[in-house]
């Protein structure tokens, strides 16, 4: 049976742009304020799941061809690298740096590496959360 | 005075989702349990706002938003699984 979707999937173009500025508004939040890579990367996936949920899974592998396993992977890398780059410089482990840094258009700007390690944090949770929607949630 | 209000407010909202928690488990048809389930979300929005308003601080705005996001894409999982049986289809014109 063909259904009428037009609402949801008027919606969702919209909407999908709205949650995903929102996660990264989260993500780079997470230092000082409530937030962080966790949360950003729920809400990724959330906004993933909502153009699965307008269209379907075919569609949405041909709009982000992402094997979302390596993501987790390549996550994992970055938060375990970050972590042992510390051991490096000979301080111990999970030892952060930071520092002031002067960009061109934002002025005196406070880079952190925990930046780095929260990027992972996000890529694994959005790579784990996709993994299992994809598992359990298709049909058949 | 305004926190009287706001008092009675949020007063009003939990027993609201009091009675739509007992719809949700007693609802004779699962449509009236997920309309239960997006309205419980709405008024924990509304008690998110109160609460902002009553403890005078902006901290906890983001959660609105957050609550707010997350309610829509449940009802629409819900609404979607109960109008085709799937909620996650593989191929939409098979």
């Amino acid at each position: 049976m063909k259904t009428n979707d037009l609402i949801l999937q008027t919606t969702t173009k919209v909407v999908l742009f709205i949650i995903i500025l929102f996660s990264f508004h989260i993500f780079f939040a997470g230092h000082y304020t409530p937030g962080g890579g966790f949360v950003g990367g729920l809400l990724t996936s959330g906004a993933i799941i909502l153009l699965m949920l307008a269209f379907d899974m075919k569609t949405v592998s041909q709009i982000l061809p992402v094997n979302y396993i390596y993501m987790a992977a390549t996550g994992l890398l970055f938060a375990g690298g970050t972590a042992a780059g510390a051991l490096f410089f000979n301080v111990p482990l999970l030892t952060h740096a930071f520092g002031h840094v002067d960009l061109p258009i934002l002025g005196d700007t406070a880079l952190h590496t925990a930046t780095i390690f929260d990027l992972g944090v996000f890529l694994v949770v959005v790579g784990v959360t996709m993994t299992i929607i994809q598992t359990i949630g298709e049909d058949e | 005075m305004i926190l009287i209000a706001v008092k009675i407010a949020i007063l009003c909202m939990s027993i609201a989702i009091l009675g739509l928690i007992y719809r949700l488990i007693k609802g004779p048809s699962m449509p009236d349990r997920v309309v239960a389930l997006d309205a419980i979300g709405i008024n924990l929005v509304a008690i998110v706002a109160l609460v902002s308003i009553f403890l005078d601080t902006n901290a906890f705005l983001e959660v609105i938003l957050l609550l707010g996001i997350l309610s829509f894409i449940g009802t629409v999982a819900f609404s979607k699984y109960l109008e085709k049986g799937v909620a996650l289809e593989r191929d939409r014109d098979l």
